[in-house]
């Protein structure tokens, strides 16, 4: 099963077939989508948590730490209940759209990287912080100065937060509904195919998904090298 | 401006922390809940939905491992049913039955199977899986006998080999369920009728596009109608009947179901029958005991007892009484006196 899915893999990736490439296509949207606005929000947040210390802090660490364990069911459920028809949402009809997914994988990227930036910059060494303040840096400077000092673990934040969205498929299943050509992604395809009993395409599917998984870290890795000599 | 020693050891420290805290450990619910969701008759009200989710999620971890195997109790002990204090002490045999998830979701087998392993002392693992996935476990030995309903597709098995005994069971019929004001007029027609005028139309509607015992039921009706126009409102949900059946009806489409999912899901549902009873939609269920000439480890004799069992006054009576929401499901084929309702 195993050599056949990799036969069918390589089919499917020399043929260009279509499908896969839809499929894939919106996979890595949807995530790059999620993961970048996640980020943003989330270096933000995590960023906050480490240097502003207020009432109710080290609970909404927590909480956040806790967010990452939540399965991505329970995000597609809530999701599918503030999109339904009958939801908070109803009305802007995003259920069964890719807007749905970025949805869902954004609240499942942020707590990764709220708590992987808020951990890498607690752990940073307290001169740090104290040479950014003798030296007269603002506030702006004096962030963006921890910011580059972590740049690694944020990187490793994000790209964690990259593998989680681009392979999980509670989901894309519940709120992006599969939908052929409109909503399919590589890990709704896979499922798809499993329960068609064809079992070589699910996996010949899940191969392709980790080659792509596999040429993103490699970006991310050259991306870093030029500043950092530790591998990735 | 700030030394590079320190923040190299400061981002190693990072790291190794970061590989002690982010840990899969999620794997296991995710797991549970995933049968939930696939188990497609958790999604019914939106509004009820932090309790819901809640009691879908507690409820799901205890009663999942009963709805997988059919019924552990007799392994257990702990049970509704009468007290089996023999059985358990007895050394099980065990009985691998590979069905769809539609048959499982019907609830038919949650009544039958108990009282088979009681009568054969016998444990009966249930594993239901999409049409196509179980007629290649079939194939593939894994399981002892196949419970699907697909009657050309358990043909092409049974010429193939890979069965040795074919017994239908009984029957239900499918319905197309649509908008309720039908714009299509497809209400009181037949499936071959409503289909034809649902596209011509261009309604939305949606298919399960999984190769499905419904799937092909609804591609040979396209088949009759010369093959499926393509328009912008087909849509193929590419999953099981109750997730699409929601789908359908969050975007008011029509669609083709099983009247099992649709009797357990439709109640809050805004989507009406719209064509049932139709004989183009009749939806045959078999059992079929897998060949133990190509897999020895295929426990034939326990399956032709199953097999047996299905088709026995005992079972039939059982599936010709079966009610969901108080409307009788099935109709038992092997029952002679059976009326027509």
């Amino acid at each position: 099963m195993i050599r056949e899915g990799i036969q069918e893999a390589l089919k499917l990736l020399l043929r260009l077939d279509e499908a896969v490439i839809d499929a894939a296509t919106r996979s890595l949207w949807v995530s790059i989508v999620a993961v970048v606005s996640a980020s943003a929000l989330g270096i933000a947040t995590g960023l906050l948590l480490a240097r502003k210390s207020f009432a109710g802090r080290s609970a909404v660490v927590v909480m956040f730490r806790v967010g990452m364990s939540v399965p991505t069911v329970l995000i597609g459920l809530l999701c599918y209940g503030l999109l339904s028809r009958r939801g908070a949402l109803g009305e802007f009809e995003l259920l069964y759209t890719t807007w749905a997914i970025v949805l869902g994988e954004f609240f499942l990227a942020l707590p990764i990287v709220v708590t992987l930036t808020h951990g890498a910059i607690s752990r940073l060494d307290r001169r740090v912080f104290e040479t950014a303040r003798t030296l007269g840096a603002g506030t702006v400077q004096r962030s963006m100065t921890y910011l580059r000092e972590v740049r690694l673990a944020i990187m490793l934040a994000v790209l964690t937060a990259f593998s989680r969205c681009f392979t999980e498929l509670g989901i894309a299943m519940m709120v992006g509904g599969n939908i052929t050509g409109r909503t399919r992604t590589l890990t709704t395809a896979t499922a798809l195919e499993t329960a068609r009993g064809e079992f070589a395409s699910g996996v010949a599917m899940s191969l392709i998904l980790l080659t792509i998984a596999l040429l993103v870290t490699l970006v991310m890795a050259l991306l870093s090298r030029g500043s950092e000599e530790t591998e990735l | 401006m700030i030394q590079r020693a320190d923040s190299v050891t400061c981002l190693l420290d990072v790291r190794a922390g970061f590989r002690t805290v982010y840990r899969p450990h999620e794997t296991q619910i995710r797991g549970s809940l995933e049968t939930i969701m696939h188990s497609e008759t958790s999604q019914s009200s939106a509004v009820l939905h932090g309790v819901f989710l809640l009691v879908a999620f507690l409820s799901g971890c205890g009663t999942q491992p009963a709805q997988q195997t059919g019924s552990t109790t007799s392994e257990t002990g702990a049970t509704t049913d009468a007290p089996t204090t023999e059985v358990t002490s007895r050394a099980q045999t065990v009985l691998k039955v590979a069905s769809t998830t539609s048959t499982r979701d019907s609830g038919l087998l949650d009544i039958l199977l108990p009282k088979f392993e009681k009568a054969s002392h016998c444990r009966v693992d249930l594993i239901a899986v999409g049409t196509g996935a179980a007629l290649k476990l079939g194939a593939a030995g894994d399981v002892d006998a196949v419970l699907v309903h697909a009657r050309s597709a358990e043909e092409a098995f049974m010429a193939a080999g890979h069965g040795v005994r074919h017994e239908p069971i009984m029957h239900n019929f499918f319905i197309i369920a649509g908008p309720v004001d039908d714009l299509a007029g497809a209400a009181g027609t037949d499936a071959i009728a409503a289909l034809r005028r649902i596209s011509e139309g261009k309604h939305r509607f949606v298919s399960r596009g999984d190769d499905s015992g419904t799937h092909k039921l609804e591609q040979a009706l396209w088949q009759k109608l010369g093959g499926r126009p393509e328009w912008n409102g087909f849509i193929e949900s590419g999953q099981g009947m109750g997730p699409t059946l929601i789908m359908a009806d969050e975007m008011n489409a029509y669609v083709l179901t099983d009247d099992g999912t649709w009797l357990k899901q439709s109640r809050d549902f805004q989507l009406v029958p719209l064509v049932s009873g139709a004989n183009d939609l009749e939806n045959p269920y078999a059992v079929m005991v897998v060949n133990p000439e190509k897999h020895p480890a295929v426990n034939s004799e326990l399956a032709n007892r199953f097999a047996d069992f299905l088709i026995s006054e005992q079972a039939q009576n059982l599936i010709a009484s079966y009610e969901i929401n108080g409307q009788r499901l099935f109709h038992a084929d092997r029952l002679a006196e059976e009326s027509s309702e």
